[in-house]
């Protein structure tokens, strides 16, 4: 892995994005600004199954009309993700932000696996229902927590304070894979 | 004008906000998740009133179940806008996407409550018409937020 993203790092276009002076800040702003999209969208679903909003609407409803919406936004955001990932891609590898928001990302994709494959099998039952049973509801609960928190982690990348070359603590180092140069 | 931002820049909220390491960023985080919250109850009117999203649900209907998650992420863009500027108010005013942003911001609000919610809320409201509003209400609410991250880039 860690030889994968040195060889990412030694492409010229990889260096060209990281210092393009318009580029690079469309693509973030993408990434960012798609968060209304995608997250957005995906509040409003995940409110309905905690039974906090559009209570009188079917919950197959939303989840047909504004899910569509969600994944386009998911789409733009892995796609400017890959982008951004590409053009810092050693220090971005090393940054604890992001390796908890891939392990955050990976619980998110396991939580909507997990609702469509057993939660909603028996949605006939609480489709119409303003406040939906418990498990439809822990599953709403937990994606809103998850997806703030990739947001929140998403937005520590960009932040220094746990970088390598900062000598952090032991587990911050261990967390991070930094690599410890043998002094001379 | 100048002295006003230069006295706003000197209370001590924006003081300990620069003065400490992990405020502003975690304050900007906060704004961040308001930002997913206020898109996604501006996005679902929207969409509603152009004629997509949630269709069988009346624009009426739709607009007051949004309308709460609405004014709570204001308020919490609010709170932690106001913060964020005030830690740097200088850099705000020399600033011409911060200008932009405001403007967007006066005019977004009187428009949604002004035009946008009472339209939404009347059941003759003509096709075109409600259209239009939703149309314009996503150009206002996307410049808002793009110049909002564009503050940071200048």
């Amino acid at each position: 892995m860690r030889s994968f993203v040195e060889w990412l790092d030694t492409h010229a276009w990889s260096t060209a994005l990281h210092e393009s002076l318009w580029m690079y800040p469309l693509i973030e702003s993408t990434h960012v600004l798609t968060v209304m999209l995608f997250v957005g969208m995906l509040a409003m679903v995940d409110l309905r199954l905690v039974g906090l909003a559009f209570r009188n609407v079917a919950v197959s409803h939303l989840t047909g009309r504004l899910l569509p919406w969600s994944v386009a936004g998911f789409v733009i955001m892995i796609a400017t993700g890959v982008l951004l990932f590409y053009a810092i891609p050693v220090r971005t590898y090393e940054s604890v932000w992001f390796r908890v928001k891939v392990v955050l990302l990976v619980a998110g994709g396991i939580n909507a696996w997990w609702f469509h494959r057993r939660v909603q099998r028996d949605r006939t039952f609480w489709d119409n229902h303003p406040k939906p049973p418990t498990a439809v509801r822990v599953a709403g609960g937990v994606s809103l927590a998850i997806w703030a928190g990739v947001i929140v982690c998403g937005r520590m990348i960009a932040y220094n304070w746990f970088d390598c070359d900062r000598d952090p603590s032991p587990f911050v180092m261990w967390m991070a894979g930094c690599v410890v140069e043998a002094s001379m | 004008m100048f002295e006003t931002f230069d006295r706003l820049e000197q209370t001590w909220i924006g003081q300990t906000i620069r003065e400490s390491l992990w405020l502003f960023p975690g304050i900007e985080a906060v704004h961040l998740l308001g930002l997913a919250m206020l898109g996604g109850s501006v996005l679902v009117v929207d969409l509603r009133l152009l004629g997509a999203g949630l269709t069988r649900a009346t624009v009426p209907a739709v607009l007051s179940s949004a309308r709460p998650w609405f004014l709570g992420s204001l308020v919490l863009m609010f709170s932690t806008g106001i913060p964020l500027f005030l830690s740097e108010a200088i850099k705000c005013y020399y600033n011409t996407s911060f200008w932009v942003k405001m403007c967007a911001l006066a005019i977004g609000i009187v428009f949604t409550f002004g035009v946008r919610n009472r339209i939404a809320m009347r059941r003759d409201a003509p096709r075109w018409a409600t259209a239009l509003v939703g149309a314009i209400s996503l150009m206002v609410w996307f410049t808002v937020a793009a110049a909002g991250r564009w503050i940071g880039f200048s």
